[in-house]
């Protein structure tokens, strides 16, 4: 794999440089659409820096390539030009199997739309990240239990999504994003289906998630939501429009 | 991911989708049971044939009275036939026809009662000589066959078949007991061990007598040499076509004939019966495969055509596995194992249709059905096939959609 080259800290970053290496390094990243003959810059020329531990929002009107960014973040899509260091190694060096197994093991990711299997139990749903990181069905089942225990869902096992309120439904699939223990948990509008009594309650999740030491980036249009971010960056027309803290550092 | 949690996803799959996986294997199920039904028909009319050539004998030649032209009109009772004891006779000489093996002349009365006391019995009683019984490949379960003495001296002797004897004796031997006919008691002097029936006539069911017995007490007549059949046994498989030659010979010239039009024999030979039959037969077995190959191909395109459909609508699916771990290899596996499972449910319950047919349609039908084994293993394999063969190209689609594009699609 490859070295972690030295970068530059972030200026607006409020970690200490001395916290290491960057989880996410993001250099003159371009994202081009095509769609027949017509081309769509989605991020144009985004670089950015994400140390670890910190509590991130990205906030943005709709169409601005917020989700587009969290993709190239999230390996799920690969970036037109540019660098994208993800725990120091260069993600367009690998290959998909090297992705998917980056995804698996380092990245939790929540969906605006919860993206449960509607076949599948709550603890079928949270265990399937460990499947494909083949961990044993005993263990499995073990720490899938946990993960909905620390979700507030330990009476839910067995239900099916559809069984479930969407409330319910985001936090399984938080516990899906922490089962197998991530370093980075990426959300992309989790809270965007929710209603404000739900929404308060993920959130407070995202919270202890990082007060456990995770580095948390969440995709928002909400204020009050971003607030709860130790660090807010503005995206407008696929660039980054502004990049601060915030006074709340939960 | 390990294979068996591919399995069990793979039956999730299945159980979720209870109608698509129906369909799926209904498809492949109809295939199956047509190909088992196909291949058990055809080796069931085959076996039949065979059945029925055992049954004659082999290497057996067939002379009927008649021209070939007048299609072997057969003497009645009493009535000249062109066929004689003489030309039986002639063929069996060793010199003169050294590819023969074997001559037995027939002279048969139909529908004859014979009485055992108070219980009687209708059956064909045929007259022949001692050589009957390795011409027609027959064996004695008791007692002994008719001799050359029983012959000459057309002794009131018989050699009951099996259940012409059951049905007169039961369960008694009866080996040294009488049969009356007309008034004239038989001694029964052996029993045939059973041969089954072929598609005219009951094996188990006549009395043989010496040929002079026959002609002179129970048909009498005019012409006491008239001979209805000559079957005639070639002394080995290779050498058919020498008899055939030598019967053709030998007769022509003692009948001095030359010419077919003013020939009054016909021969017939077990190959022409045996070629005739499996032309037909496997005229009839390529028409039924054709269908039943047909059946299959349209079961795989039904098959892949779910699986296209599945594929479709589970590409959300595919995209959230992909983006918690899945590589592309484990969702090929898993649409693979998928497609198999249904495949081979298809070919399990095909089979079972199949044997249930092969069961009960012989009711309905004149048909004998062979089910075999090999073909029964074969059908399956070809499910699995099938369903990994037509599972393949939806399931290489599926792995080759990047995670994103498959998790926005609606
Ligand atoms: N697959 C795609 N093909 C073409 N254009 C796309 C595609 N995905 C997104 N876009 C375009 O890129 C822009 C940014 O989209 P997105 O990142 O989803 O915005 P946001 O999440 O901020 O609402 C939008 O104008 C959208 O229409
Ligand atoms: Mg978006």
């Amino acid at each position: 794999m490859a070295d972690a080259p030295t970068l530059a800290r972030h200026p607006s970053s409020n970690t200490d440089p001395a916290a290491g290496q960057p989880v996410i390094e993001l250099e003159a990243v371009r994202k081009v659409y095509r769609t027949g003959t017509i081309e769509f810059e989605a991020v144009r020329n985004v670089s950015l820096v994400i140390h670890p531990g910190e509590y991130v929002a990205i906030m943005g009107p709709s169409g601005s390539g917020k989700s587009t960014l969290m993709n190239i973040l999230g390996c799920l899509d690969v970036a037109t030009s540019g660098r994208y260091l993800l725990a120091g190694e260069d993600v367009s060096d690998m290959d998909e199997d090297q992705l998917a197994d980056v995804r698996n093991r380092h990245i939790g990711f929540v969906f605006q739309q919860f993206n449960l299997l509607p076949s599948l139990s709550a603890l079928r749903n949270v265990e399937l990240p460990l499947a494909f990181a083949a961990v044993p069905r005993e263990e499995r089942r073990r720490r899938g239990r946990l993960a909905l225990e620390r979700v507030g869902l330990g009476d839910r096992l067995t239900h099916r999504p559809n069984e479930m309120s969407g409330g319910q439904q985001q936090r399984v699939a938080v516990a899906r994003a922490l089962v197998s223990d991530p370093a980075l948990v990426l959300a992309d509008e989790p809270t965007g289906n929710l209603d404000s009594s739900a929404t308060e309650d993920v959130l407070e999740l995202f919270g202890e998630l990082h007060a456990q030491g995770r580095t948390v980036v969440l995709i928002t249009h909400e204020a009050e939501v971003a607030e709860r971010a130790q660090r807010v960056i503005h995206i407008r027309d696929g660039a980054v429009a502004s990049d601060g803290l915030t006074g709340g550092t939960r | 991911m390990t294979w068996s949690d591919i399995l069990a996803n793979s039956w999730d799959a299945i159980r979720s989708h209870k109608m698509r996986s129906a369909l799926t294997s209904l498809g492949i199920l109809i295939g199956i049971a047509a190909v088992v039904l196909t291949v058990g028909l055809g080796q069931g009319a085959q076996q039949k044939v065979s059945n029925q050539l055992n049954a004659l004998g082999g290497n057996l030649l067939i002379v009927s009275p008649g021209s070939s032209t007048t299609g072997g009109v057969r003497g009645g009772f009493g009535s000249a036939s062109t066929l004689t004891m003489a030309d039986a006779t002639a063929l069996s000489s060793p010199v003169a026809a050294p590819n023969i093996g074997g001559v037995a002349p027939i002279l048969q009365a139909t529908s004859k009662e014979l009485d055992n006391g108070s219980t009687n019995w209708t059956t064909t009683v045929v007259g022949t000589t001692s050589s009957w019984l390795s011409v027609r490949g027959r064996t004695l379960a008791s007692g002994r066959f008719i001799s050359d003495a029983d012959q000459a001296s057309a002794a009131a002797v018989t050699v009951l078949a099996s259940s012409t004897a059951s049905q007169l004796f039961g369960p008694v031997n009866p080996v040294g007991q009488y049969v009356t006919i007309s008034g004239t008691p038989y001694q029964v002097i052996g029993v045939l061990a059973s041969a089954g029936s072929d598609s005219t006539t009951n094996l188990d069911d006549q009395a043989i007598m010496p040929f002079s017995t026959v002609s002179q007490r129970i048909v009498g007549g005019t012409n006491r040499t008239s001979v209805q059949t000559i079957y005639v046994k070639a002394a080995s498989a290779s050498q058919l076509a020498g008899a055939y030659q030598e019967t053709q010979t030998i007769l022509q010239n003692r009948h001095a004939t030359s010419s077919s039009s003013t020939t009054d024999f016909s021969i017939t030979t077990q190959q022409s019966v045996l070629s005739t039959t499996s032309s037909v037969d496997s005229t009839l077995t390529t028409l039924l495969m054709g269908a039943a190959a047909l059946a299959l191909l349209v079961g795989g395109i039904g098959v892949m055509n779910i699986m296209l459909v599945s594929v479709k609508e589970r590409t959300r699916e595919i995209g959230l596995r992909k983006a918690l771990g899945g590589t592309p290899t484990t969702i090929r596996r898993q649409f693979l194992s998928e497609a198999s499972m249904l495949g081979l449910t298809g070919g399990l319950l095909g089979v079972a249709g199949g044997v249930g047919g092969a069961l009960i349609l012989p009711h309905f039908i004149s048909n004998p059905i062979t089910i075999s084994v090999p073909w029964v293993l074969i059908s399956i394999a070809v499910a699995i096939v099938i369903g990994v063969g037509f599972g393949v190209y939806p399931a290489v689609r599926a792995a080759r959609l990047s995670p994103i594009d498959a998790l926005r699609s609606e």
